[in-house]
């Protein structure tokens, strides 16, 4: 195949990505937009194995590679459970991260059989250096935001001083030896390994300070990053596929952080530099006064009985206990009594963007009873019921106070209704480390407990 | 007058790829934000183009190697992320024809 026929066909399949992407502007385009994206993919590893034969023959490994990589993606793809969506998709980033990380060492080892020149020119070492480092922090960041989504590793904040010089250093450090590559001849190794040792380091310290309910912006960072360094590898080896694709991918993650931190009313480096939450001393002084009412399932059952309109609104407490199939239960035993259920979705609740839209359409919740907050923010001032399942900054009237922490946060305007139900496991404070108001409103009653186990509980009460 | 440096072009590519990715994803509604994040991880999983030149060398060397460890991760990456994405879509798909006669009940 001719270079030029082959920039073609990556031309082609860079157009079918940018039609994925379009097609999830509506749930009803959007497989056939996840069909194009896989047509796309396909094109250009066809193209690009047909490329690689012609000129060396030696396609054996790929295709064993593309084997076992694509099986064990099958079958991750088919056990996953919906709850754990935010860890695969961070596993996923750091497996993008590293592959970048290997094609830059390949290219430095075999500069040729990339297509470049030997030895390697100085813009394309540039490249290759700007590659490796994006590829290593995303791979190590996502690492880290793996294990803190599926518990293995603390979620807390982890802070010491001098964290931020430290990172400044090592990342001035890093630049140094990038530029010592740049420069060098034929001692190239020594630089670059060191260079992409730094970088390892460095994502691991950049995600170590984030806590648990930042982690949706976290993980659209890395998605964006894992995009860049796509992105990078495409200068690298001047292919323009890979730059439109890792472009896509890097502006669309950027995208998702940006409107993660609005909902947040916080500013993106704020939660890049972390530690949120961590003082802990926050809470409001006269907490002890205050005291909350609390009451059973059956309590609940009877008051959603009663009700015309109930909004649920779902958080990570929801996703930690599985709760969403029993939830659309309760639900649908609502809606037979003629009782008008919505759901209610903040932007940040759970741990990624659109974690609860997915949990609900897994119980098969149509998509026409769940609402993004603006649309339904209004609507919470003529609600009867509101049922609040393990969310709690969501919903904190702290938000709306001057001076509190959160100040300025969008929320769900759950305490404007007639009446709020709240279901946590305990009296704990959030994420923010705030005390919640709503908890000890008038109207308010709490309902402690696992959310599976209690939903369960008020759907049998309501029979 | 000779013809602008691959780099400049790359550069000039890469740009305009960022205008489209901009205006193509504000248009994603906020429920598919999670098969927005998977399909793109997916799509950068296109890493795996550079990674089948590195893992088919003329001369297979550790650097072969190095290229088809490359290969099996992406590979991983990009099948396993549009099928569960497919797997997900599937289920915001399910609910259109159940919701309509459950409404009228």
């Amino acid at each position: 195949m001719s270079p030029n026929q082959v920039a073609l066909w990556y031309l082609v399949a860079s157009i079918f990505f940018i039609f994925a992407l379009k097609g999830l502007s509506h749930p009803t385009t959007a497989r056939r937009g996840n069909a194009l994206g896989i047509a796309g993919m396909a094109i250009a590893v066809v193209v690009t194995l047909a490329l690689v034969y012609s000129h060396t023959k030696n396609v054996g490994m790929i295709l064993a590679g593309i084997v076992v990589g694509g099986a064990i993606g099958a079958v991750i793809a088919r056990r996953v459970q919906m709850t754990q969506m935010p860890e695969l998709v961070a596993a996923f980033h750091s497996l993008v991260g590293m592959a970048a990380v290997l094609i830059a060492v390949a290219a430095v080892n075999n500069p040729t059989a990339l297509g470049l020149n030997d030895p390697i020119p100085m813009g394309n070492k540039l490249e290759l250096f700007i590659g490796t480092f994006i590829g290593a922090i995303t791979f190590s960041g996502s690492v880290i935001a793996f294990g803190k989504l599926s518990g293995r590793i603390k979620s807390a904040p982890v802070v010491f001083a001098g964290q931020h010089m430290l990172n400044l250093a090592i990342g001035i450090a890093m630049i140094g030896f990038g530029i010592w590559f740049f420069l060098s001849g034929d001692s190239k190794w020594l630089p670059y390994l060191v260079m992409t040792a730094l970088a390892f380091l460095l994502g691991f310290l950049i995600i170590i300070p984030i806590g648990g309910a930042d982690m949706p912006v976290v993980i659209s960072m890395l998605n964006s990053y894992s995009g860049w360094a796509a992105a990078g590898i495409g200068f690298s080896l001047n292919n323009p596929m890979l730059i439109i694709s890792g472009s896509l991918v890097g502006s669309s993650g950027a995208i998702l952080s940006y409107i993660m931190c609005k909902a947040m009313n916080r500013s993106f480096f704020s939660v890049i530099l972390g530690g949120f939450g961590a003082e802990g001393g926050t809470v409001t002084e006269d907490a002890g006064k205050k005291t909350a009412k609390s009451g059973s399932p059956d309590d609940v059952a009877f008051m959603l009985g009663n009700a015309d309109s109930v909004i649920i609104v779902p958080g990570y407490g929801l996703a930690v206990a599985r709760a969403q199939h029993s939830v659309k239960e309760m639900a649908d035993k609502l809606r037979h009594k003629g009782i008008n259920v919505r759901y209610a979705i903040h932007p940040v609740a759970g741990r990624m963007p659109g974690h609860m839209n997915v949990l609900l359409a897994e119980a098969e919740v149509p998509y026409d009873q769940v609402f993004e907050m603006e649309d339904i923010n209004s609507d919470f001032g003529s609600t009867d019921v509101v049922l609040v399942l393990g969310a709690n900054d969501v919903v904190n009237p702290l938000a709306e106070v001057k001076g509190s922490p959160i100040y300025g946060m969008p929320i769900l305007e759950a305490h404007k209704a007639r009446t709020i139900i709240v279901n946590k496991r305990s009296m704990a404070t959030g994420y923010a480390g705030l005390d919640n108001p709503l908890f000890y409103d008038d109207k308010t009653m709490m309902v402690f407990g696992d959310a599976k186990k209690v939903v369960e509980d008020i759907a049998k009460a309501l029979d | 007058m000779s013809a602008p440096d691959p780099s400049v072009i790359n550069l000039i590519v890469f740009v305009l790829a960022i205008f489209v990715g901009y205006h193509v994803v504000w248009n994603v509604t906020p429920a598919l934000h999670t098969p927005l994040m998977s399909v793109t991880n997916a799509i950068s999983a296109i890493i795996l183009v550079g990674a089948m030149l590195a893992a088919g060398p003329a001369v297979f060397d550790w650097g072969g190697w190095v290229g088809v460890a490359a290969v099996t991760m992406a590979a991983i990456n990009a099948f396993g992320g549009f099928l569960v994405t497919q797997r997900m879509l599937e289920m915001f798909r399910k609910k259109e024809p159940k919701a309509a006669p459950s409404e009228k009940q």
